[in-house]
Parts: C-alpha cells; structure tokens; sequence
C-alpha cells in the first residue's frame, strides 16, 4: 500500500545527533514536547510564535502513514490559520459542508453545517492526516526556535516538583535532558502515561469497523454520506467520504464477532468494496485498518509539569470527527498560559485552567461522541428497537429525523463555567457569552483592504472595541493607552459601522452588520478576548476598572492555587 | 420530588383507549411489538415536547423495575 503523493511536502526526515547528547549533564530547555503529529506540531508553533524555544522529539522519522484524521473542522482551521498554515490546508483539501443520510436504500435527510455566510474558513475539509503534517512541519522547520529531533524515543520520565528530566533513546545511545514543562502529545497509546503509571479508563464499544482508503475516480459528491443497513452491507452502518488527490475514506460496520485479522486481507476486503461501489469502478486500496473504538480520558490532563494533550489525555470515536479537532484545541488553550506563567507575568494557577476547561470539553466530546455510538452500534435490544423505530419514523416524521445520530459533528467548546470568566453583563443576547470561541465575520480595514475578523483577534489578549459615532481619535488613543498599560497590555481592535470615518488601523463593519449582530455589540460594547479567541468578559460599556478585573481573573488571579488532586473526578469511566 | 406528570384520569374512554393499545398489538410477534411499542414511545415522547414530564414518565415506568 501506497502513502502519501506526490503532490505533497517531504514526508521522511532524517535524524541528526542533537548537541544535547553529548553534554556532560542534562541540558535543560524551558519546553519540551513528545509526539509530532498534529497536536504535537501545533504546539511547537503555538509557542514558538510566541518566542519561545521548544524541543519536539519523534520516536520516529516520517509523519503519519495511512490517512487515519480526516475532517478538519472550522474551528482547527481557525487555529491553524493564526498558526500560518491556515491555507495551506484549505487549498489542499476537500471543502465540504453538506451530507447525506440513508437508510436502507433510501435517503433519510440531507444537511448543510454551515448555512450562514461571512466566514472565512469552511464547516470542515477532509485532508489526510499525513498532508495535515507535512503542511505543518514545513512550517515548523520555518521556526528557528523550534528543534525537532527524530527517531528520539521517549524511555523515562521523572516528574520532579522543580523539572522533569526525560531520558532518550536515539540511534547513538541513550540521553537525558531536563524541560521546565513537558508536553505529553504522544497519542492514544501514550509512551509518557505508560511511564507515569497513569490509568486511562473509559468505555470500548464492542464493535469492529473496517476503514479503507481508495484510490478511485469516482463522481460522487463532496458530502459525507452515512448510511444505516444499506443494501451493500446488510444490518450494519457505512460512510464514504472524499478525500483530496482521489483519495476516498470508506466505514465499514462489521459487528464484534468479525475476525479482525481476517477482514484486512485484501481478499476479504476487496469483495465488499465492490459490493459496495459496483463491479465496474476501479480502485486501489491506499490503507486498511480494522478498528475497535473507546472512549476514555485522564482524570488529570496535568502532572505537575507534564501536560497531556491531545489524544494522550482523551479518545473518542470517529463518528464527529472530535479527535484530532480536540487535540488542536487543546494546543489552542494551553501555549498562551505557558507562554505568560513562563514569562513570569501570571501564576501558576493559570495552568490548572487548562485542565477544567479542557477535560470539560474532553466530557462534552466523550458525551457526544458515546451517544453516536450508542446509536451507530446499539447495546441492547431494547436500544436497537428505539434506533430501528428512529429510523423508521424519519421516513415520514420530522422530528425522528433530528434523533438520527450518525455522528454530531466538531463543534468547538464554550468554556461557559471556567472560573477564568467574569460574569456576564446583563441585556446581552447569542452565543458569544464569556467563555465562548469569538465568531467571525468580514471586516474591512479602514484603510480599504477587505479582511475577518478573527485575523485581528488572538495572539493577546484583545479588546474588542464596537465604536461610538461621535468616537474621536483621542477617545480612541485614551482607550488604546490605558489598554496597552495593564498588567498584560492588551490591544484594542476597534470596529466602526460602515459609511464612517475610520481611523488608521480600525476596523469597518459589513455592510451587513455582521460583526454588531454575532456579538450583539451596540455603540460602546466592548469584549475582552483571551489569546486563543475565547471571549471572557463583555460590557456595554469599556470600564477600564471593570477590565482590569477582567483581566486579572483571566490570568489566574482571581483562582487558588490549587494541586492537581482537588479537581473533580473524571465522567469518562 | 415534583409532579408534573399528572396521573389523575384524563381519558374519556379509558377501556377504548387500553383496546386500542391490545389491538395494536393482536398479530405482532415479540419482536414486532418491541419496535411498535418503540416508535410509540417516541411519537408520543415528541408529541409531550416537555424534558420534564418525559424524564417524570421515566422514572414512573421504571419504578420496581
């Protein structure tokens, strides 16, 4: 089997004996990260645009084989669009938006996932996991702060109070270097949770799927087509999904009883392809797996100063693409607090944020990612009687439709409990509620160049700004001033309503007003938005005590310092 | 805990309605009644459209379970 193109960047890297190896005693570097695959890439980005100097180390030399992740979701996008490889990976993947559901040979319903206009990225793409990554190493290797070392195998770990110190094992020989904070980005069957002795409990589904990818030309529409008992594999479930270069990603259901040596041989599997795709459509097989799925997390997403993130720290089924999406932001909240408790400008306290609000999205996905399941694969009797009358009853009844789970696609998680929020303002109405991921909409520069939003929040912290009519460039300088002195300066985005007079560097609403509508902004509405585009304080009014509160309590302030033991327990067993 | 289900009688003709339910069921085999009595519920359940009366009924039925 064949990975990879042609198309694509370098997809195997060479080791070379970092200096570190031969030092006398353990060089130690403020952030190490193991595991290069997506997350782990991210990461080193994440950071690494921030100034840090990051250490990511591989225990092997070439990115993903297989496609393994697929969909990217809008939200990933969003994050890999601030990381700089935001287009790379749209141009190269297959956008799509819309799907299909049938059952039996009938189709049940169709659905679009985003029906609103004014955003720059799409719903999702489908991209295999193995462009995702030479995308983002070309990028990576752009970064002279990050140091990415191959074929270097994690073999122990010592989480002390003031550092870890990680042992290596490379081509030549053993070594140990020490990191003030670790990132355990090593995936599902984590080397670091192993090392640490660390329970990663959870349920599996006792079921077997077949996932091929096909190389075929084939003109079935870019949708996700999910189908319940069709005729070509009776009983059973199945998806078809296209992918970029040919490429298509097929879902077979196959019960628990199937054998699942048995069902990879090509002989096995080429017969139910056909069965499903004609006699007449030539194909190749790219890969083939046979899958068992679980769903588990870590009660502890940090260790003192190993973080887990990623798959590491959760698993999900396939069914809503909620894996590799959730490991990306995962990245997203966390390189911003090691960033500024690395800096010394907030506490430690801010750290243990990361665990709340991400193992409480780890719940959200586990929850969701379950009751697909659950649906997809029945338990009991009882459970496939009530899925049989669901889809039985969508033929002709709206609402059973709505009870369809085929997977309920990424969303990102509004962290609407972390004690980083400030409590709402009254009178304001929509989604962006502290905690909440900032929507995006298309802006225009006052200086004419058509822009989103989104490009102008992030990285710091942001103060949105909904201008006034009677705004002045000296209101706009005090706010700007006062804003870019706090303790963490943070930087005003002011937005005006079109037709008005703009200042350099403001930002002009669509003529649709779709900035003032998604953050129910009226003339003064100010929020304030944390480095990774999570809103988390909004007023009608910029108070510039009000914001400093605000701020203060996004930084950790307002938390404890808290040990990792008086978290809640986790939900996932 | 709180009453939202009422369980006072509310069926005109509650021997009508209890055939209607038996009838429904006069040639079904085991299996047959497991999904009618399924997609009953589920009409039914939607028709309700209340989180909390469903959640009431729930317990209710499984009461001694």
């Amino acid at each position: 089997m064949t990975q990879g193109s042609e198309n694509t960047t370098a997809t195997d890297f060479n080791y070379q004996p970092s200096p570190d190896q031969s030092a006398a005693t353990p060089v130690r570097h403020p952030v190490v990260i193991i595991g290069a695959g997506p997350v782990g890439l991210a990461a080193a980005l994440d950071l690494a645009q921030r100034g840090r100097k990051v250490v990511v180390l591989d225990d092997d030399n070439t990115v993903s084989t297989g496609s393994r992740a697929i969909c990217w979701a809008k939200r990933s996008l969003e994050i890999m669009d601030r990381l700089g490889v935001g287009d790379a990976l749209v141009e190269k993947g297959v956008t799509w938006k819309k799907g299909k559901v049938f059952f039996g040979e009938e189709q049940l319903y169709a659905f679009d996932l985003l029906p609103e206009e004014g955003h720059r990225m799409p719903a999702f793409i489908n991209l295999q996991q193995y462009h995702f990554e030479a995308f983002t190493v070309r990028e990576v290797l752009k970064h002279p702060e990050i140091d990415l070392r191959w074929n270097n195998r994690l073999v122990g770990v010592d989480n002390k109070k003031d550092g870890v110190t990680l042992t290596l094992e490379t081509p030549d020989g053993e070594y140990r270097l020490t990191a003030d904070y670790m990132l355990a980005a090593d995936g599902a069957r984590s080397t670091t949770r192993r090392l640490l002795g660390l329970d990663f409990k959870g349920q599996v589904f006792k079921d077997r799927f077949l996932i091929a990818d096909v190389i075929m030309k084939a003109d079935f529409p870019t949708e996700r087509w999910f189908w319940f008992d069709p005729p070509f594999n009776k009983g059973q479930s199945a998806l078809l999904h296209k992918q970029p270069d040919d490429v298509w990603r097929i879902d077979l259901q196959l019960g628990w009883d199937a054998d699942p040596e048995e069902e990879r041989k090509p002989e096995k599997v080429i017969p139910r392809l056909k069965a499903m795709l004609g006699d007449e459509v030539e194909f190749e097989l790219e890969w083939v797996s046979v899958y068992t799925f679980q769903c588990r997390r870590l009660e502890q997403f940090r260790h003192g100063r190993i973080f887990f993130i990623g798959d590491s720290a959760h698993q999900v089924s396939p069914f809503g693409a909620r894996g590799a999406n959730s490991g990306l932001q995962d990245i997203d909240n966390l390189a911003w607090k090691l960033d500024l408790v690395l800096e010394g400008k907030a506490p430690e306290s801010l750290l243990e944020s990361y665990h709340e609000e991400r193992a409480t999205a780890a719940d959200e996905n586990i929850l969701n990612s379950t009751r697909s399941t659950d649906f997809i694969t029945p338990k009991s009797d009882a459970s496939r009687a009530f899925r049989d009358a669901v889809l039985d009853l969508a033929q002709d009844h709206d609402f059973a439709r709505r009870l369809v789970n085929s997977g309920r696609l990424s969303l990102p998680s509004t962290y609407s409990e972390s004690a980083l929020n400030s409590p709402d303002s009254p009178g304001f109405i929509g989604q962006m509620v502290p905690g909440a991921p900032c929507a995006d909409a298309p802006v225009t520069t006052a200086e004419g160049q058509e822009s989103w939003l989104l490009h102008h929040l992030g990285g710091d912290f942001v103060g949105l700004y909904f201008a006034r009519s009677d705004e002045t460039a000296e209101s706009l300088a005090q706010l700007r001033e006062s804003l870019a002195a706090l303790e963490v300066p943070v930087r005003l985005v002011s937005i005006f309503p079109p037709g008005s007079d703009a200042p350099a560097g403001a930002l002009i609403d669509s003529a649709q007003l779709m900035a003032e509508a998604r953050y129910d902004a009226r003339p003064g509405s100010f929020y304030l938005i944390r480095p990774d585009q999570h809103v988390t304080a909004r007023w009608r009014e910029a108070d510039p005590q009000a914001i400093r509160g605000a701020l203060h309590r996004a930084l950790g302030r307002g938390l404890a310092a808290v040990d990792t033991e008086t978290k809640k327990e986790g939900t996932a067993a | 805990m709180s009453t939202q289900l009422k369980n006072d009688a509310r069926l005109a003709r509650p021997d009508d309605i209890y055939q209607v339910l038996i009838d429904a069921h006069r040639d079904l085999s085991a299996d047959q009644s497991q999904a009618f009595n399924s997609r009953l519920v589920l009409l039914l359940a939607n028709h309700i459209g209340d989180d909390g009366v469903i959640v009431e009924a729930v317990e209710a039925a499984g009461k001694g379970l």
